[in-house]
C-alpha cells in the first residue's frame, strides 16, 4: 500500500489516542448485516509496473500505427510538448477550485487568460471559465437563451453535430421542452434557411446551429441571424473545431457561442475529457452557466482574480442556480490556454491555413477517384468534407484498413438518405503521402470477376 | 515600448520581492513578431484562404498573445507557483476528497495507443480501450454492489442529472413520473440544483438532533408524488445514516427510490456497499475516491450506478460482449486477464471470486480469450434516457481510476478507508476541546466543527480558515454544511502522515490561542501569502472578465 503514509505502529498510536480498541470501532455505527466482511473481488494489487505493462497491452489492442481521416468532433492536432510539461505541475495538477483566492492565483489568473482567448476568438464578449465539453455546452446554452427570453421553444439544425443533438434533446426533453430540428440544402449542406424561417416563431427561444458544421461547411451566420433575431429568438453557434477560428470569420451576430475547444492541444483520449466553453454577449452574462474569473484588488490595492458572479451557482443558489454543474474542466481549459499561447496571434491563422490546405487537396485528390465524389461543394469549408462514392464504404473502408489507413466516417449512421456517404477530415498532421495512399486505395475497386 | 510601460504600471507602489511575484497577464507580455511554434513545410499545395472562404474569411486576427517558448514556460510556472496544491501538504477541503493523485495514473493516461485514440475509430482498433473500460465498470460495480453502472456522465453533478433521469424514466415507465424529490437540508448544492433541472419541485427534509434523516418526518413527507431522496451517505457531516436501511423501505413502500450522492464514498470502499443497504442508483466521483487528478476545478468524471430495474434506462450506448446479455456483470474480463497473466507466467489477476454471478470455478475455468467476444457499443436501447454527453465519457479519468484501484487491491482499497477514517477521528479527538462539536454521533471520514467558541470573540469560520493559510494548510471547507452554523469541515483523506496530521493539529490549535489572545491577527488573515484577502463585492459589483488592450492615447502635438 505504497500510497498510505502510516506504519501499523502508528496506526496503533492512532488508535489508542483516539481510545478506540480497534480499528473497527469506528465502524460500528454501520449496522452489522450491511458490513463487508469479506475482499472485495477486484484485481490484486499490482506493483507500478505491471500497472504500466498492463496499460500498455491495452493499448497495443488499440492500434496506433494507422493514418487517420477522422474528425466528426474529435480532431487530431499536433499538441506541443509544453503543454504536458507545464500541466503535470503538482501545482495545476493537485490543486483544486479556487475557492481560496489567496492561495490560487495561478489557476485564477490562467482561467482569466482563458476567458479573455476565448472571447478574442469567438467575437463574443465574455467567456465563462469552460464547461464538460461542447455538447453539454450547446444544451446549457439553450436552456440559458430560455432562461433570457422566457420562452420554452428550440429549433436545432440538423447539421448541428448528431451526438450534440441528442444531448440537447436529453436535457430538454426531461421537462418537456420541445425542439423542431430543421434540415439542410441538398447543394450547400448548409442549414436550409427557407425552412429556418418557417420554424422559427415569436415562441422560439433559440435557434441552434453548428459553425463550421457537422459536414465541415461553413454556415451563413450572419442570414441565419437575421430569421432568428426578426421573431426575437437568440442565436446560438456551436463550434466542433476551436481551430477553424484561426481562418474562419467568428460568429459575431451570435448571441451565445458553445464551443468544444479540444482542437486546442487537448488529447483524443477516446472521447474525453475535452473541453467545453461558453461565451456571450455581455448583456446576458447573469444568465449564464458555471464558473467565472473576474479582476479585483487585494486590500493593499494589488490586481487579483476571484471567482465571481457566483450567486448563479448551485452552491449558492441551490434549486433556482442556472445550472447544476460544479466541477468543469479546469485542467483541460489550461491545456487550451498554453496551445493558444504557444500559437498565438499568428501561429493560430497559420495552423488554420495549413488545415485549409490539407483538406483542400485531400478533398480534390479523393473525389478524383472514379466512382467518387464531392457533396456540398456548394459552400466554403474548413477541414471536413463529404465524399460520396458508388461502392459502399464498407468495402473500401476494409481495404483502407488493410492498408493501415482509418478512413471517413459514415454518415448514414446519423443521417439515412445520406447512402454511401463519408465524412473526413484532413488536419495538418495528415501527410500528402497518406492522403494519396487512401485515393490510391479508393481507385482500385475490387477486380471484377 | 509598450511593454516597459506596462512593467511600470504593474510595479507602481510597493516593488514585490522578486519578479517571480509579479508575473503580469499573457497579454501583457506580448510583442508583435514573437514566435513560440514552428509548423514543418507545408506538402500540399498552399491555398488563398479568401478565395476558398469568400465572406466567411476571418480579416480580424484574434488578439492572442505573441510569445516566445520560454516565456510560455516561465509565465506558467510562475502562476503555478501561486497555487497550493496536495503535492504540497494537507488539503482538508471537506467533501472534495483531495487524496494523492499518483503519476503513474498519469503515465498510463498518456500511452500513446490509449491518449490518441479517436472516438470513432473502428472498434475492432479499440479493443484496448474497451476493455479498460469494461474492467472498470466491473469493479465499481463491486465496490458499489449495484448492478449495472454508465461510465458517461462527465462529473459528479451530471452524475447526479443521469441518476435522476433514469428515476423519471422509471416513474414514467410505471405511468407517473412524480413530481417531488426530498432533499435533506445538509445537502450538497447540487442536488436541489439537478433536481430542478430535472423538472422536479424541490422538498427540504430536516435533519434530525444527530444530523441525519428524521425519520418520522420521512415518513410524513414521502408519499405517491415524491420520486426520490437524494441522500448523501455518510452524509455531509461524515455521519452515516446507521438507519439507512428503513429510509430505503420507507421510500420503497410508496414507490419512490433512493439516490445517494456518492461523494463521500472515500468512507464506505471495501467495508460497506450501497447496493447491500437498499440505494436503488448512486454517482460516484472518480476526481475524489478514485484518486483522479482535481486539476484546479476539473476534469471529473460522474460514473452512475443502478440496481437492475433501471438498466433499460442507462444513457446510450451501452457497452456489451458479443454474445452477452447487455451490460450484465460476467466472468469473461476476468477470465480474459488471468489467461494473459497465466500466459506471462505471473500470479493471476483476479482471486476466486465470491460474489453471486460469478461463481468461483469460473476462474479455473478459464478459456482462451480467443473464444470471448469483441467489446462493443451498443446504441438500440428504446427506453433509454438518451444520451447525457457526446462520446463515452471522460476516458482519461477511466484509466487513472483504473490505475488506482490495480495499485490498492481489494486489500488497499479497504486500508485506505480505513485511514481515512481513522485521520479524522484522530483530528476530531485532539481538537474537540478547543472547537465546538455541533454534533456528537461518530465520524467517519470527516469531522465537521462550528466556530462558536471563537464566534464569541469575533472570528468567524472564515477568520480561522485564512489564518490556516498562514500556517501552510489550505483551508477546510467554509461554513457548509449549511445546518451547522458557522461550520468548519475537515476531510484530511487517508494521505496525511501521522507528522502532517499533528502539524495540523497544532496549527488549528494555536490558532484557537490567537483567538483569545490576538483576535486580529486572525481576522486580517493571511499575512504570508502574495496577495491579501480580496474585494469580492467590487469583482461582482463591475464584473471585469478579460482582458482588453489599453486604450492608445492619441499622441499630443
Amino acid at each position: 500500500m505504497r500510497y498510505l503514509p502510516k506504519s501499523q505502529a502508528e496506526r496503533e498510536q492512532m488508535l489508542a489516542a483516539i481510545g478506540a480498541k480497534s480499528i473497527d470501532d469506528l465502524f460500528a455505527v454501520i449496522p452489522a448485516e450491511y458490513r463487508l466482511v469479506r475482499d472485495l473481488d477486484v484485481p490484486r494489487q499490482f506493483g507500478e509496473s505491471e500497472i504500466v505493462e498492463y496499460f500498455k497491452a491495452a493499448a497495443a489492442k488499440n492500434a496506433t500505427d494507422y493514418a487517420s481521416f477522422l474528425g466528426a468532433g474529435a480532431y487530431r492536432h499536433y499538441r506541443p510538448v509544453i503543454i504536458d510539461a507545464l500541466v503535470q505541475r503538482g501545482e495545476f495538477l493537485t490543486s483544486y477550485t479556487p475557492y481560496q483566492p489567496e492561495i490560487t492565483q495561478g489557476t485564477l489568473q490562467a482561467i482569466f487568460e482563458f476567458q479573455t482567448m476565448i472571447a478574442e476568438l469567438t467575437g463574443m464578449d465574455v467567456a465563462n471559465a469552460s464547461m464538460y465539453d461542447g455538447s453539454t455546452g450547446a444544451a446549457e446554452a439553450v436552456l440559458m437563451a430560455m432562461r433570457v427570453t422566457g420562452r420554452q421553444k428550440a429549433v436545432v439544425a440538423r447539421t448541428v453535430h448528431p451526438e450534440y443533438r441528442e444531448v440537447v434533446h436529453t436535457y430538454l426533453r426531461v421537462r418537456d421542452l420541445t425542439t423542431a430540428e430543421i434540415g439542410y440544402d441538398a447543394e450547400t449542406g448548409r442549414v436550409d434557411l427557407k425552412a429556418l424561417e418557417a420554424a422559427v416563431t415569436d415562441e422560439t427561444a433559440a435557434v441552434l446551429v453548428q459553425s463550421p458544421n457537422f459536414f465541415g461547411t461553413v454556415e451563413g451566420v450572419a442570414a441565419i441571424a437575421e430569421i432568428a433575431h426578426a421573431k426575437g429568438a437568440l442565436l446560438i453557434v456551436s463550434i466542433a473545431e476551436a481551430v477553424s477560428l484561426g481562418v474562419v470569420r467568428p460568429p459575431l451576430e451570435a448571441d451565445i457561442v458553445s464551443m468544444e475547444a479540444q482542437s486546442f492541444g487537448v488529447a483524443l483520449s477516446y472521447g474525453g475529457p475535452f473541453c467545453g466553453v461558453i461565451a456571450a454577449k455581455e448583456k446576458y452574462l447573469r444568465q449564464m452557466p458555471g464558473r467565472l474569473a473576474g479582476q479585483t484588488v487585494d486590500s493593499n490595492g494589488y490586481r487579483g482574480f476571484v471567482l465571481t458572479l457566483s450567486t448563479r451557482e448551485q452552491h449558492i443558489r441551490r434549486e433556482k442556480a442556472t445550472s447544476n454543474i460544479c466541477t468543469n474542466q479546469a485542467l483541460v481549459a489550461l491545456m487550451a490556454t498554453i496551445f493558444l499561447t504557444v500559437y498565438g496571434k499568428e501561429g493560430i491563422r497559420e495552423l488554420a491555413e495549413h488545415n485549409l490546405a490539407k483538406a483542400d487537396y485531400a478533398a480534390k485528390t479523393l473525389s478524383a477517384q472514379a466512382g467518387a465524389k464531392l457533396l456540398f461543394s456548394g459552400a466554403p469549408r474548413f477541414h471536413e468534407f463529404v465524399l460520396k462514392t458508388d461502392e459502399a464504404p464498407a468495402a473500401w473502408s476494409q481495404r483502407l484498413l488493410d492498408e493501415k489507413i482509418v478512413g471517413g466516417v459514415e454518415l448514414s449512421r446519423w443521417y439515412p438518405e445520406l447512402k454511401n456517404a463519408t465524412l473526413w477530415c484532413a488536419t495538418e498532421v495528415v501527410t500528402r503521402a497518406q492522403i494519396d495512399a487512401a485515393a490510391k486505395v479508393l481507385a482500385a475497386r475490387l477486380v471484377e470477376a | 515600448m509598450a511593454a516597459v510601460e506596462q512593467i511600470e504600471r504593474k510595479t507602481t507602489g510597493k516593488v514585490r520581492p522578486h519578479q517571480t511575484q509579479n508575473e503580469g497577464l499573457v497579454f501583457e507580455k506580448s510583442s508583435p513578431g514573437k514566435r513560440a511554434y514552428k509548423l514543418p513545410p507545408l506538402d500540399v499545395p498552399a491555398v488563398d484562404p479568401a478565395a476558398l472562404l469568400g465572406d466567411a474569411h476571418r480579416k480580424t486576427p484574434g488578439l492572442l498573445p505573441e510569445l516566445s517558448e520560454i516565456e510560455i514556460i516561465r509565465h506558467f510556472t510562475r502562476l503555478s507557483t501561486w497555487n497550493y496544491a496536495i503535492d504540497l501538504g494537507m488539503y482538508p477541503l471537506g467533501s472534495c476528497t483531495m487524496k494523492y493523485n499518483p503519476r503513474v495514473n498519469e503515465f498510463v493516461s498518456r500511452i500513446e495507443g490509449l491518449a490518441e485514440a479517436h472516438p470513432y475509430r473502428p472498434e475492432s482498433l479499440a479493443q484496448g480501450a474497451l476493455e479498460i473500460i469494461d474492467l472498470l465498470q466491473k469493479c465499481l460495480i463491486e465496490i458499489t454492489g449495484m448492478d449495472t453502472i454508465t461510465l458517461q456522465p462527465a462529473a459528479g453533478a451530471q452524475g447526479e442529472f443521469t441518476g435522476i433521469l433514469l428515476i423519471r424514466a422509471w416513474h414514467e415507465s410505471q405511468g407517473n413520473a412524480r413530481r417531488k424529490v426530498l432533499i435533506p437540508d445538509s445537502a450538497h448544492g447540487t442536488n436541489p440544483a439537478t433536481a430542478a433541472i430535472c423538472g422536479y419541485t424541490v422538498e427540504n427534509l430536516k435533519s434530525n438532533a444527530d444530523g441525519g434523516i428524521d425519520l418520522a418526518a420521512l415518513e410524513r413527507q414521502v408519499d405517491e408524488d415524491t420520486a426520490a431522496l437524494m441522500l448523501t451517505n455518510p452524509s455531509t457531516l461524515g455521519v452515516f445514516e446507521n438507519e439507512i436501511h428503513k429510509i430505503a423501505d420507507i421510500l420503497h413502500a410508496k414507490g419512490a427510490l433512493l439516490y445517494m450522492d456518492g461523494a463521500n464514498m472515500n468512507a464506505l470502499v471495501g467495508k460497506v456497499r450501497p447496493g447491500d443497504f437498499g440505494v436503488d442508483v448512486m454517482h460516484l466521483n472518480l476526481h475524489k475516491t478514485f484518486s483522479t487528478p482535481h486539476g484546479g476545478g476539473g476534469p471529473g468524471s460522474g460514473p452512475v450506478a443502478c440496481k437492475k430495474f433501471l438498466e433499460p434506462f442507462l444513457p446510450t450506448p451501452v457497452l456489451v460482449r458479443a454474445g452477452n446479455a447487455a451490460n450484465s456483470p460476467s466472468t469473461e474480463s476476468w477470465e480474459s486477464a488471468n489467461a494473459d497473466s497465466a500466459a506471462a507466467g505471473s500470479e493471476p489477476m483476479f482471486r476466486a471470486p465470491s460474489y453471486p454471478g460469478l461463481s468461483s470455478d469460473s476462474v479455473s475455468k478459464a478459456e482462451p480469450e480467443a473464444s470471448l467476444g469483441a467489446l462493443h457499443w451498443e446504441y438500440d436501447r428504446p427506453q433509454s434516457v438518451g444520451r447525457v454527453r457526446a462520446f463515452y465519457g471522460n476516458t482519461g479519468m477511466f484509466i487513472r481510476a483504473l490505475a488506482y484501484i490495480l495499485a490498492n487491491g481489494p486489500d488497499g482499497l479497504r486500508q485506505t478507508t480505513e485511514d481515512a477514517v481513522l485521520n479524522a477521528n484522530y483530528i476530531r479527538k485532539k481538537l474537540e476541546d478547543v472547537y465546538e462539536l455541533p454534533y456528537k454521533t461518530p465520524s467517519m471520514h470527516e469531522v465537521v466543527f462550528s466556530d462558536k467558541r471563537q464566534a464569541a470573540k469575533g472570528v468567524k469560520t472564515g477568520d480561522i480558515a485564512k489564518r490556516l493559510i498562514d500556517y501552510g494548510f489550505h483551508p477546510y471547507t467554509v461554513s457548509f454544511p449549511m445546518i451547522v452554523q458557522g461550520a468548519l469541515m475537515i476531510e484530511p483523506t487517508e494521505s496525511e502522515s501521522l507528522e502532517e496530521l499533528d502539524l495540523f493539529i497544532e496549527a488549528m490549535r494555536s490558532i484557537a490561542r490567537e483567538v483569545e489572545e490576538t483576535p486580529e491577527l486572525v481576522k486580517t488573515a493571511p499575512h504570508s501569502t502574495r496577495v491579501s484577502r480580496l474585494d469580492e463585492v467590487q469583482a461582482a459589483r463591475k464584473p471585469i472578465l478579460r482582458w482588453r488592450p489599453p486604450v492608445v492615447e492619441p499622441e499630443r502635438g
